[in-house]
């Protein structure tokens, strides 16, 4: 808004430059604004700092109260993969992210445009169910569950974890919803007219202007299975050979004693996917948290 | 179109109406192809087990036999003998009243230092929430480490600067401060909520408060926190709902620091709630009762509570929101 009309402005009328000591007490302030906020930054960042440091330091050294690692023991990071089973761990849970984040997306993105696009009797009771599955917490329903697949007898393998999100997350399906009923109808009726069917305009328009949506739904789907440990430890606690990286994180320590040097890899390890995607899709992450806030 | 079909005249209008018919049928058909995951998930993965949790906490089931009925005595259990309830209640609650409101203020404070910065909004909101993507258990590892009473960097540092730091996840007293340490650390997700909706605020909000002669504070108090308020009650009813089922972080803090204090990778010890039953949180009983005791009736007797007292909380808060959420363009 502001900047809109300040060109017009600066066309009649030149601004003067405020006085040295207006000039002087902004700078400071800035300074100062910025300085606290620096200073928060760093102490944001130390824990980083303290992960890579400690991870770079022989075992005695991990254990005193040297801050600095001398010398550097790269090695460590050859060490914690003959130590764990860590490329057996990451398998299963690139398995375990990537199957339920397909399943989150091909079950939600159908829903969600039933329940914005489509008008029939009932969608906003159907919405309603959406909402109240939103609002609740999922521990609840997470003894009757595992008796359901201890039944089954898929106690044990990544089936329990992967198989749910293959029938539409909540979560999701509220958050594509809301993004679909931004997209103007005229595009939808301009394709309707072209004698689209609704399968087909779902499949070609829709999914091409809601991809923020579709790319934030995907990214935070992947980020909570890659990071999840309550279902993981649930269901694969007594079965090692399915364990996923939370899960052999966790127990890292008490297989090998108290190796804080190698502990420290190993969790830097399991930051860096997570991280390195951060960087990749760095746009599409605060689209992504911008849009659950502001739209929710 | 219409048109045309109505003045056609009567001899059509069966067959339209067997048209239309056909045409509602087939889009009925669409709709319920494409809600089908949600219809089959809403049932088998959410209606079951809510009423199957309601089932099974009337009865003694342990996996292994058939579930026995025994009427409310796992509820009278829960509320008048189990001597783990209380103090579990109590840390919850310790949750919600002290780390929850942190977390929320310091979210706050930080989107606003970032939004009044004039360069860097982009580093800073890296920096700021690049924690929050850590995963829980790395995170909490990192956090036992760093604060690791003997030779932890962050007691070296107080050390150095003549603190004597405390025992942090060791001590009953500092082992929930230390998870909001923890939490706060993580808090990037709110403070990005925070930072896009001040951001999103009509600045011309602003220049009039500032021509009427507000400052800065009063700027604050009745231009940015009405503009943001629903924003406030949406990242302080998901903080809310988090903290009743926090759970990663208390279990991996309690398993590595116990594992510290006896040394030795003693796997049959219960080490839930390390140190002192001071993390015990309600859902890491639920968690114990289920599956470490197998006790299936009782957890569900657990989860039902929670499943209780979490619509309620929701629900007054939401209700208490409408005196100070401000909808722009609601009429109220």
């Amino acid at each position: 808004m502001s900047t809109a009309s300040v060109p017009i402005a600066a066309g009649t009328l030149v601004r003067r430059k405020p006085p040295w000591a207006v000039r002087r007490r902004r700078f400071l302030v800035a300074v100062a604004d910025h300085s606290l906020l620096i200073v928060v930054a760093i102490i944001f960042l130390t824990p980083f700092a303290f992960i890579v440091l400690t991870s770079l330091m022989t075992n005695e050294q991990a254990l005193s109260s040297h801050l600095w690692p001398s010398p550097f023991r790269w090695h460590n990071y050859v060490d914690v993969f003959r130590e764990a089973p860590i490329w057996r761990w990451a398998i299963n849970t690139f398995l375990y992210s990537v199957l339920a984040t397909l399943g989150v997306l091909c079950s939600s993105i159908p829903v969600a445009y039933a329940l914005s696009r489509i008008r029939w009797r009932g969608r906003d009771l159907a919405f309603a169910t959406v909402l109240i599955a939103l609002m609740l917490p999922p521990v609840v329903s997470v003894v009757p569950l595992y008796v359901m697949w201890a039944k089954l007898h898929l106690v044990g393998n990544l089936g329990p974890l992967i198989i749910p999100n293959w029938f539409g997350d909540a979560f999701s399906i509220f958050l594509l919803r809301q993004f679909f009923l931004t997209i103007p109808e005229e595009y939808l009726d301009a394709a309707r007219v072209d004698g689209c069917g609704e399968l087909r305009i779902l499949a070609t328009v829709v999914l091409r202007l809601a991809k923020p949506a579709i790319a934030a739904v995907a990214l935070f789907s992947f980020l909570y299975t890659f990071n999840d440990f309550f279902l993981p430890l649930l269901y694969l606690r007594e079965n090692p050979s399915h364990w996923v990286l939370q899960i052999g994180l966790s127990e890292f320590r008490s297989l090998h004693q108290v190796q804080w040097n190698l502990t420290m890899a190993a969790t830097l390890l399991v930051m860096a996917p997570v991280i390195i995607l951060f960087f990749l899709a760095q746009k599409a992450f605060v689209e992504g948290v911008t849009l659950t806030g502001v739209k929710g | 179109m219409t048109e045309t079909a109505v003045t056609a005249g009567a001899p059509f209008t069966a067959e339209r109406r067997r048209a239309r018919h056909r045409a509602a049928w087939r889009r009925r058909r669409l709709v319920l192809m494409l809600m089908s995951p949600w219809i089959v998930g809403f049932c088998v993965f959410f209606g079951y087990p809510l009423v199957m949790s309601v089932y099974l906490s009337f009865t003694h089931y342990d996996l292994l036999s058939s579930p026995k009925w025994i009427g409310w005595a796992n509820y009278k259990y829960l509320f008048t003998e189990d001597p783990q309830v209380g103090p579990a209640v109590r840390n919850t609650l310790w949750l919600i009243l002290i780390m929850v409101p942190l977390q929320v203020l310091f979210a706050f404070g930080v989107a606003t230092m970032v939004a009044r910065a004039k360069r860097g909004v982009g580093f800073f909101r890296t920096v700021f929430y690049l924690p929050a993507l850590a995963p829980p258990v790395a995170a909490t590892m990192a956090f036992v480490y760093l604060l690791n009473p003997a030779t932890g960097p962050v007691n070296v540092i107080l050390g150095h600067l003549g603190v004597n730091g405390p025992l942090w996840f060791q001590s009953p007293q500092w082992s929930k401060p230390s998870l909001t340490l923890l939490s706060i650390w993580g808090v990037g997700n709110l403070m990005i909520i925070f930072l896009a909706a001040i951001l999103d605020a009509p600045q011309q909000l602003y220049e009039s408060a500032e021509l009427d002669g507000a400052g800065p504070i009063q700027r604050m108090r009745w231009v940015t926190l009405p503009t943001i308020s629903p924003v406030i009650l949406f990242s302080v009813v998901i903080s809310v709902i988090a903290a009743m089922q926090y759970f990663t972080q208390a279990y991996v803090a309690a398993n590595i620091a116990s594992g510290q204090a006896s040394q030795a990778g003693d796997q049959t010890v219960n080490n839930l709630g390390y140190p002192e039953g001071s993390t015990l949180f309600y859902p890491v009983l639920l968690y114990q009762h289920g599956f470490r005791f197998f006790n299936m009736g009782y957890a569900s007797a657990l989860s039902v509570l929670l499943l209780i007292v979490a619509f309620t909380v929701t629900v007054l808060i939401i209700r208490n929101s409408r005196r100070w959420v401000h909808y722009a363009g609601a009429v109220k």
